[in-house]
């Protein structure tokens, strides 16, 4: 009988550790692991005896590419103990400052991590050398989001403006006016981008997923709305736990999320895109109609052209706030503090980020569990590798590598997010 | 640099990390093709998945040394180095992660794992200087991308790099910023913590908090009282040392102070 191993000891162009290893036994996969070695930081252990407003600037340091998720995710937790609602323009100066970490880390991912396996090669940068123009603009691209970071955070990684309640201190009228025209440019270049990534080559695979996201009222999701999926789940944020379970698998030093009645589940710019398509702009639904998806996506491998019109969403949204933007009189809300337990979801690039702390009336954190996207995926991203390797035997090994690479990189996976990730080993037997 | 035409190759290494200061290179967004252009991108995973082997003439480093397998890869990287810099508060000082150095790690892994048998750890997070030697030493929680250009340029050159080693106070003057502990009395580590980031919190109205690590010769015991003074509490002043530079001598030292204070007020 016929063994065939397909493996990656060291996964390139994801963020942090990673391997993958998959084992082909008489043209069946017998055994398909995403593997996770980053090692462990223990985050939710040095967590407890912190006090609650260090939650927003630790958790953070979880991941240096979506650190405003942690951060906001850890916000929202604290406000639901403490009874505290930010609205008006603090509200508004956190999707902004959102906006621009979605566009930091989606175009590093569409130009930097992605775009090289559609177009074949091993880095941006040496794809660079025959596409500069359009290396450049990923760049470009990537940078205003960044600024935008910067401007509202203090810096782009590990931003060090928000606190519970709202921020340290609120951008000026005519600072924000500043990114105006690059944000302009942006919109336009944006468009190009997803009409660009419409036009790549796509592996034809779908499976049959549960995608799950928030859900708001008016708005795409960023900081608020219900927790919901293609499957008919509806429930409030602080419903979490009843609804979803994390477990520990020997080949992973991240947590498997799964729905407790019904197991793998995906997260991340699919499910959001699927579940409030209604909730885009008109410019961003004719920008999906010209890239022939406004019916809806579910070949994972499309995410990037999803993750572009994400990318034109954001920056019309950041151009949208800064129009409306009025100077709030205080930089914070005034609350006091409870003992409590709360809750806090929100959409991370890759997806959704849940936080629940429990403080005490002294204000210091006793317990303290975040569940990140990429542990979430994990399950689905290995079922997807089995179903694509079994659909996908007559490549030969290298070929077959490198897709399955990509299948992965489809998820954008943040390991050193999950703490817990990658390594691709294909055994064929 | 021996040949014309051979560019030296860089290497971009991870250890226990968030993976924010090798992202700092990605961020270099206006600079990024030219680096790549002074010098051979060899191995550097997050970007390209292309490996070209060692020996390296550059290697950054991030990250902690956190488990039995990774001390042994540091030495690994240390042998096919030619030049080896840490980047970022984790491969300086052990990082936020340093913090399992003061708790009992089987208790932690407990803690967020069902199944502690799987994870393999060490008691201790430790900085790569603690395993190997290091050439060069770039602070910060998450470093400053202007300080890792002037690194990369500083190696080209064949000179040292130049990372001022004063306090995040003689940023503020350079930047304008007044005095957010003298005019607002909100407690700030700049005094004791290392330049490199531009004196942001202040000038975003909050103290510093020490992403950088202490400065060179900082006086903790000092600016412990004054921040005793305007209202901090003995476990607060402890934990603003026991954050992301917890195991840096000088902060290590300075909350183990305060806390040994503790005990003999109590």
């Amino acid at each position: 009988m016929s063994t065939r191993t397909i493996k990656v000891d060291y996964l390139a162009r994801v963020e942090g550790e990673g391997a993958m290893h998959v084992t082909v036994e008489a043209g069946r996969v017998s055994r398909c692991e995403l593997r996770i070695f980053e090692p462990p930081r223990f985050f939710e252990a040095f967590l407890r005896g912190r006090e609650y407003a260090e939650a927003p600037d630790i958790t953070a340091r979880i991941c240096g590419i979506c650190p405003i998720a942690y951060q906001m995710s850890a916000v929202h937790a604290m406000e639901d103990i403490f009874g505290v609602r930010v609205g008006g323009p603090l509200r508004a100066l956190r999707r902004l400052i959102y906006c621009g970490e979605w566009i930091e880390s989606h175009v590093l991912h569409i130009y930097m991590l992605h775009a090289p396996d559609f177009i074949g090669y091993e880095s941006a940068i040496e794809m660079a050398r025959d596409h500069p123009e359009l290396v450049r603009q990923g760049l470009r691209l990537k940078k205003i989001g960044n600024d935008l970071m910067t401007l509202v955070g203090g810096r782009e990684i590990h931003p060090i403006n928000v606190r519970v309640g709202g921020f340290y201190r609120v951008p000026r009228r005519h600072e924000l006016e500043t990114l105006r025209a690059d944000l302009e440019w942006g919109m336009k270049a944006a468009e190009d981008t997803v009409h660009w990534a419409a036009g790549l080559a796509f592996p034809d695979f779908e499976q049959d997923y549960e995608f799950v996201a928030l859900r708001h009222p008016h708005e795409y999701p960023f900081n608020e709305g219900r927790l919901v999926s293609s499957a008919g789940l509806d429930i409030p944020v602080n419903a979490f736990d009843e609804h979803f379970e994390e477990i520990h698998v020997p080949h992973s030093t991240s947590l498997h999320a799964r729905l407790r009645a019904r197991g793998n589940y995906f997260v991340g710019p699919l499910a959001r895109y699927n579940l409030n398509f209604d909730r885009l702009s008109p410019r961003v639904q004719a920008a999906a109609r010209a890239a022939g998806i406004a019916g809806g996506c579910r070949n994972p491998f499309q995410s990037i052209v999803v993750r572009a019109l994400e990318v034109l969403h954001a920056y019309e949204e950041a151009l949208a706030i800064i129009d409306a933007y009025v100077e709030p009189e205080a930089p914070v809300i005034d609350y006091e503090v409870r003992a409590g337990t709360g809750h806090g979801c929100t959409e991370a690039p890759r997806g959704i980020c849940y936080h629940r702390y429990t403080v005490g009336a002294d204000g210091l954190i006793g317990d303290a569990v975040i569940v990140p996207p990429t542990s979430q995926n994990q399950p689905t991203i290995e079922n997807d590798l089995r179903g694509f390797v079994e659909r996908h035997l007559d490549e030969d090994d290298e070929r077959l590598q490198w897709l399955c690479e990509q299948a992965i990189r489809n998820y954008d996976p943040c390991i050193s997010c999950s703490c817990h990730f990658l390594n691709l080993t294909v055994e064929r037997r | 640099m021996s040949e014309a035409h051979s560019r030296p190759k860089l290497a971009v290494w991870k250890f226990a990390s968030c993976d924010g200061c090798q992202l700092s290179l990605l961020d270099c967004e206006d600079e990024l093709l030219a680096v790549a252009e002074a010098i051979e991108i060899a191995n550097f995973p997050e970007a390209s998945r292309a490996v070209v082997a060692g020996p390296y003439d550059l290697s950054l480093v991030e990250g902690s040394i956190t488990t039995p397998h990774d001390a042994e890869r540091i030495r690994d990287i240390r042998a096919q180095s030619k030049t080896l810099v840490t980047i970022g508060a984790c491969a300086t000082a052990g990082g936020i992660q340093a913090l399992r150095n003061f708790a009992d790690v089987e208790a932690f892994t407990r803690i967020v794992y069902a199944r502690p048998e799987y994870i393999a750890t060490l008691a201790e997070s430790t900085a790569i200087a603690d395993h190997v030697a290091v050439d060069f030493e770039l602070r910060g929680c998450p470093i400053s991308k202007t300080q890792l250009l002037e690194v990369i340029s500083a190696f080209l050159a064949g000179r040292r790099p130049v990372t001022p080693a004063h306090s995040v106070c003689v940023e503020c003057k350079l930047r304008g910023t007044v005095c957010v502990m003298v005019a607002q009395g909100t407690p700030c580590l700049g005094p004791a913590t290392h330049a490199g980031c531009g004196a942001i919190c202040p000038a975003y109205d909050r103290g510093c908090y020490g992403c950088f690590g202490p400065m060179e010769t900082p006086n903790p015991a000092a600016l412990d009282a004054r921040w005793g003074e305007l209202g901090a509490d003995r476990a607060r002043r402890e934990r603003v040392y026991r954050t992301f530079n917890a195991g840096a001598p000088a902060f290590r030292e300075a909350a183990a102070r305060i806390a040994a204070a503790d005990e003999e007020e109590s």
